[in-house]
């Protein structure tokens, strides 16, 4: 009897711990059980140019429970869309220094082009439809709430026009 | 004793990022009317004036029922939490 293969998992998490992009590498291509054969993945960061250009480090707030749920209705879009296996989403909270790491998009796939659109998609779609929000705080100290861009929003319509419902 | 007209509902609010901070509330407690909509306990809201005023007719301020987006017009029933907040800024 041929094996199945392996039920896809989504893996979800919102921490103020740090993260280990090898480890979560490591856990995807496990996970894949010899049906994977591409995991495309995205780091963000934080960086000195925002806003403003003295960043020194970033907060971020977030909506307990709705940032789950927002993030696990994407992945679903997501499965919809493409074929693809394990998705892993970190998304960190709290204070941030200059060049840490906040977000973490992995997706397994059994082809790069599959894990590819699906990772960009979710990145895209977690900064305009997910509820997290960025303050900046500079190195005078002073701290300001970023504003949304135009141009993220944008980036997220993109999947909508290229693809009509 | 209490019928349709007279009924209430109990809504719990809670506020995030800027607006948080701009009314200094992190969530409270509001009894309106049975059948009011989302723009009632926002009208409510910025009846208190100063900053609260400030929620009403507002592009930047965006709504959720229980955790799902929303829109003004969304009809409340006892028990529901509604969020208000600006524009979402993550990834």
């Amino acid at each position: 009897m041929e094996t199945a293969a392996p039920t896809p998992r989504t893996d979800i998490r919102i921490q103020q711990a740090d993260f280990d992009t090898g480890e979560q590498c490591r856990q995807l291509r496990a996970a894949g059980q010899g049906e994977t054969g591409a995991i495309s993945t995205f780091t963000g960061l934080v960086r000195a140019h925002g806003d403003r250009n003295d960043v020194r480090a970033l907060f971020l707030e977030h909506y307990p429970g709705m940032t789950e749920q927002v993030i696990e209705g994407l992945v679903e879009t997501a499965r919809q869309r493409w074929q693809i296996q394990h998705v892993c989403v970190i998304h960190r909270v709290g204070e941030l220094a200059l060049g840490e790491q906040i977000v973490f998009v992995g997706v397994a796939s059994a082809h790069r082009s599959d894990a590819f659109k699906a990772c960009e998609f979710l990145m895209d779609a977690l900064k305009t439809d997910a509820p997290f929000w960025k303050k900046e705080i500079a190195t005078d100290g002073s701290a300001q709430w970023v504003e949304q861009k135009a141009s993220d929003r944008e980036q997220a319509d993109r999947w909508n026009r290229q693809n009509p419902a | 004793m209490a019928n349709d007209n007279t009924a209430t509902i109990s809504i719990t609010v809670r506020f995030f990022a800027r607006l948080r901070e701009q009314l200094a509330t992190e969530s409270l407690s509001l009894s309106l009317p049975s059948a009011s909509r989302v723009s009632d306990l926002i009208d409510t809201l910025a009846a208190k004036g100063d900053q609260w005023s400030e929620l009403k007719g507002s592009a930047q301020v965006m709504i959720a029922v229980n955790q799902t987006m929303a829109r003004a017009s969304h009809p409340l029933v006892d028990g529901d939490e509604v969020a208000l907040f600006p524009p979402v800024t993550g990834g």
